[in-house]
């Protein structure tokens, strides 16, 4: 037997992550995918793609966004020293614009005029409506029902940006559902159309490609650290739904072998059977939208339903280069309760006046649970994927008990 | 020799085209689907597709999935349907080809549900998400004698991967006459005889072709030009509409006869 690759040198050229990952889709797509493969390789060593991504990211994106040292939460703590990866400060507010500007300057070389997008929290759905009228792209956006109604002010982003948003009603409406009706309209419209996945999820070069777009919160996090203490950090932390913006700031410390990593999961309401998303809590290894991973799913590998306070951890698989990771023993995955993102919400609020988005609270949840419990000579590097506006209506309901009228 | 090959020898002999049926296994109860399997039987069909169903069937229309829940809400599961093939055998000797998503077979077992289903009297498979790539390269995924594997091929599948997909090709070939998901449509898309022509040049396998084939003159005009017909969102939507009415076999009799009559007049 020969030694296994380098974490780093993942995917093989088929899109697994050791025993994860690949192309497990319908046949229609087969071709689409392969094309998109060859472009994007040779996207990734033209210059020229290179540099109007990078001009974009800075000019019309706001990057290098901030490292942030959270001083009063980190006092309030009282342990470990945090900083914040502000990837809240990018324009539509999250990471996921990262991501969505590549593929859309992608989707440009290939020729390919229409786009559709799924959407949990809304913002990736944001994300890729703001690109589209950018570009002057066709833009549908299929969300589940639930969350249209849980994200409604992201809704009327997407319809103020020029994009069609699809309301899903199947199964339980929400993210899982909105991925099942934009792969359908794929399948439907192939020739046409680029289906610009959010995260690190689906079939090969889906989950390749999205972790490179989002590498740059790594790539930049690890120069900034170095700047400000000389030192890489001791623990990294990021909240996990499929899984983009962990790997992006995961991915450039891989083989920094002082640095621990830790992934959230949503852990809903607690560890039951349909009341939580934490795959590594209760899952088990399946294939669905294209990949194969750990998924949570009932014994005769019916996919089951799933919670979560947070729309855009609400999902029943995981990246596949997560579970990987997960095997490898590289990166620890824990979860956090709705109930402990929704105090770290109110924490980071009212200590560092920074409202997070609740998927980021997740994160955030776990360093309250950790910090006080480290020297205060460490460093831990959190990213704060996103701001909360989007969430300040449920949140209110959650916390205060009360609607919010607008 | 397996009921499948044997049905397209007799079909070759006859110089007819054969004509295969789509349904929801367990739609809307199991007991039901053995009172339509027969009745399709009688209707003249020539090979029986049994959704096995699964929870998130992205490559299928609305009406499939509708039926896909409806057949889970009913308690249908992987094992309850290898019975119910193995209770069916005992009435009849029709061709029958599960039809399905990965995870379902997966978490049954690749290799155990191959077995059980082969025993059990299942004379095919189509994994809708397991393209001949995947399964050539996860050790997990190796595909045992016993059941023929039939492979789709699609309207964009560059030759390259034709002749790939014919060359592993078994029982017969699903040609998907149209990009997009199942469902009926009112016209036929074009192009269907040509690519079942380079099809055709790449191997001796039978070529089947479905998605979106709904009324006798549509049937008609495919049988032409290809080995076999698949109706499957037509029937399933009758069967969505009528399944609980005692009727039903008269109202499935009435809607499927036209349609094989219209295959077997070519």
């Amino acid at each position: 037997m020969s030694a296994p690759p380098p974490l780093t040198a993942l995917p093989d050229t088929h899109g697994h992550f050791g025993p994860y990952g690949g192309m497990f889709v319908p046949e229609t797509l087969m071709a689409a995918l392969q094309e998109l493969t060859a472009e994007y390789e040779r996207a990734k060593k033209d210059p020229a793609f290179q540099h109007e991504l990078d001009r974009l990211l800075a000019e019309y994106v706001g990057r290098p966004t901030p490292l942030y040292l959270a001083e009063r939460w980190t006092k309030r703590l009282g342990g470990a020293k945090i900083y914040l990866k502000r990837e809240d400060l990018l324009h539509t507010g999250a990471h996921k614009i990262n991501n969505a500007l590549g593929q859309a300057l992608l989707a440009l070389r290939l020729g390919k005029k229409r786009i559709i997008a799924e959407t949990g929290a809304g913002q990736h759905g944001v994300a890729t409506a703001t690109v589209c009228a950018r570009f002057g792209l066709e833009c549908i956006i299929y969300m589940g029902q639930v969350d249209m109604e849980r994200q409604a002010l992201n809704v009327a982003r997407m319809r103020f940006l020029g994009a069609k948003v699809v309301s899903v009603t199947a199964g339980q409406a929400t993210l899982k559902e909105a991925v099942n009706e934009a792969m359908r309209d794929w399948v439907t419209n192939v020739r046409t159309t680029h289906y610009i996945l959010g995260s690190a999820l689906g079939s090969h070069p889906f989950p390749m490609m999205v972790r490179d777009f989002h590498r740059i919160i790594g790539v930049e996090s690890r120069r900034q650290i170095m700047e400000r203490e000389g030192r890489l950090p001791d623990l990294l932390v990021a909240c996990v739904g499929g899984g983009s913006n962990s790997i992006g700031l995961f991915h450039p410390f891989l083989e920094d072998k002082s640095v621990r990593m830790v992934g959230v999961e949503a852990g809903g309401e607690g560890i039951k059977p349909g009341r939580h998303a934490a795959r590594f809590q209760g899952g088990r290894l399946g294939v669905l939208q294209g990949t194969k991973t750990w998924l949570l799913a009932n014994d005769d590998g019916q996919i089951e339903l799933t919670h979560s306070v947070s729309a855009g951890l609400d999902y029943p698989a995981i990246g596949p280069e997560h579970a990987n990771l997960h095997d490898a023993g590289r990166v620890d995955y824990l979860f956090a309760t709705d109930e402990e993102a929704l105090q770290a919400f109110q924490d980071l609020s009212h200590y560092e006046g920074i409202i997070p988005a609740l998927e980021s609270a997740h994160a955030l949840a776990h360093v309250t649970k950790i910090a006080p419990q480290m020297k205060s000579d460490q460093i831990i590097l959190v990213n704060l994927s996103g701001r909360g506006d989007k969430d300040v209506a449920s949140a209110s309901r959650h916390v205060f008990g009360e609607e919010l009228k607008f | 020799m397996n009921r499948i090959d044997l049905c397209f020898e007799k079909l070759r002999a006859a110089k007819k085209c054969g004509f295969i049926a789509y349904i929801s296994a367990g739609d809307p109860d199991l007991a039901r689907t053995r009172d339509i399997v027969l009745e399709l039987e009688r209707c003249g069909v020539d090979i029986v597709e049994l959704g096995l169903p699964f929870s998130d069937p992205l490559a299928d229309g609305i009406v499939n999935q509708l039926a896909a829940d409806r057949s889970l809400r009913a308690g249908t599961s992987t094992p309850k349907v290898i019975d119910f093939i193995r209770e069916l055998r005992r009435e009849t000797q029709i061709p029958l080809v599960l039809f399905t998503y990965l995870n379902p077979v997966y978490t049954y077992g690749f290799e155990r549900f191959h077995k059980d289903a082969a025993a059990a009297g299942a004379d095919g498979v189509l994994i809708l998400d397991l393209p001949p790539d995947e399964a050539a390269q996860n050790k997990e995924l190796i595909e045992s004698a016993g059941l023929k594997h039939i492979r789709l091929i699609a309207p964009t599948t560059p030759e390259s991967r034709i002749e790939l997909i014919a060359a592993q090709s078994e029982g017969f070939i699903y040609y998907v006459s149209r990009e997009g998901v199942t469902g009926a449509q009112t016209s036929l898309s074009t192009g269907i005889a040509a690519q079942v022509a380079l099809i055709k040049s790449h191997t001796v396998t039978p070529v089947a072709v479905g998605f979106g084939i709904s009324t006798p003159e549509q049937a008609g005009a495919v049988a032409g030009m290809a080995d076999a017909v698949v109706v499957g969102s037509a029937i399933v939507k009758l069967i969505g509409q009528h399944g609980a009415s005692p009727d039903l076999p008269t109202r499935l009799a009435a809607f499927v006869k036209p349609l094989v009559d219209a295959v077997k007049s070519i």
